[in-house]
């Protein structure tokens, strides 16, 4: 067994097999992870908003959809992945409040997903599977070994996809 | 241009906010301690301006179960404020509350503790609220609450949203009641940076 390498809010990382990479409670936000499965390098991307074209602070690019995948699938590469056998899996994007508004940030879950789905296909990246939306907040452990994305939630049997 | 840089935020804008986050937290214990008809003190609050990945870590880990109480704020400022409690904190608060014995687990809450706990933290938000309404004359409303029971993490991706459209970092005020219990709550207050101008103009800033 490899070690667990945890990934923050707004955060990044490569993780080799026989590593593991883990983040902890995603809520609203999404969990990308990518991999190559020939070479076996991965990495996860904690991601907080879609798009960093429409915010005018947008120095941390593992903040963003867009940037962060980018950047994840960038040092990927550098670290011996190719880039056209990389795949997704990805999870999160819950709405953690059943508020009624007309708040746009409400439904940022709904937003995140599908901003990352639709990146990921312009990206060329195929997303082999995908836990998100609902309303309950989740911990992924991603093993580029063998692909397993593991989801666990308060209350809900754990989750292989 | 906002003034406020939130991640470069000089010392005396960072103390006002602190100060407000005192006094906020003051009233709100006094409304705790009328709530439930008993003595509670409450420590100093820890104010921090913290990293987003360092939030979850300071509130005892981002999977740490916890509730929040998230209400959206309108008027002349406008963002969202959220009450966070501990697992622990909340059972025992409901237990006191509602005159039932501790449940083991908050899996066991039914509507009943669910809508008392929101109104907990209608009542502490809303007594929060109006110390800074009444510091700075500015008209202050908040929506209904919401409720959420889940992983500190999970909640705390929010306002951390919110935050992050504004910078990188969010700020967190820690209150700690006391008496004969104890109870950890967390404030987090989410103006959005024209309300920070707002609120520091009206305090003569």
């Amino acid at each position: 067994m490899g070690e667990m390498i945890k990934v923050g809010m707004a955060d990044l990382k490569l993780c080799k097999a026989p590593n593991a990479i883990t983040t902890l409670g995603l809520g609203s936000c999404i969990g990308i992870a990518l991999r190559d499965p020939v070479t076996k390098v991965g990495g996860l991307a904690h991601i907080m908003l879609p798009d960093s074209k429409k915010i005018a602070n947008n120095q941390c690019i593992a903040k963003f959809a867009d940037t962060g995948i980018a950047e994840l699938v960038r040092i990927m590469v550098d670290a011996g992945a190719t880039r056209s056998r990389i795949v997704a899996k990805i999870a999160g994007g819950a709405q953690m409040f059943a508020l009624q508004s007309k708040s746009e940030t409400m439904a940022v879950g709904a937003r995140n997903a599908e901003a990352v789905v639709k990146i990921l296909g312009e990206m060329k990246i195929p997303i082999l599977a995908q836990d998100t939306g609902d309303s309950y907040g989740r911990t992924v452990e991603f093993f580029p070994e063998t692909g397993d994305f593991v989801i666990k939630a308060v209350g809900k049997p754990i989750k292989k996809i | 241009m906002s003034k406020i840089d939130l991640n470069n935020m000089e010392g005396v804008y960072f103390d006002i906010l602190k100060e407000i986050g005192n006094i906020g937290a003051g009233n709100a214990t006094t409304a705790l301690a009328q709530l439930l008809n008993t003595k509670v003190d409450m420590k100093v609050p820890k104010v921090d301006l913290l990293e987003f990945s360092e939030v979850g870590e300071a509130m005892g880990g981002e999977e740490q179960l916890m509730a929040g109480i998230y209400q959206i704020v309108e008027g002349d400022i406008s963002g969202s404020i959220m009450f966070l409690l501990e697992e622990k904190s909340a059972i025992t608060l409901i237990s006191k509350l509602m005159g039932t014995p501790e449940v083991d687990n908050v899996s066991e809450f039914g509507d009943m503790e669910l809508s008392a706990l929101k109104e907990i933290g209608n009542i502490i938000t809303g007594s929060y609220l109006s110390s800074l309404s009444m510091l700075t004359n500015l008209k202050i409303i908040s929506s209904i609450p919401a409720i959420s029971i889940d992983m500190c993490g999970s909640i705390l991706s929010v306002p951390a949203i919110e935050f992050g459209e504004v910078g990188d970092k969010m700020l967190l005020i820690q209150t700690q009641f006391s008496d004969d219990m104890k109870l950890d709550g967390f404030f987090i207050l989410v103006p959005d940076l024209e309300s920070y101008d707002k609120i520091l103009g009206s305090l003569g800033m």
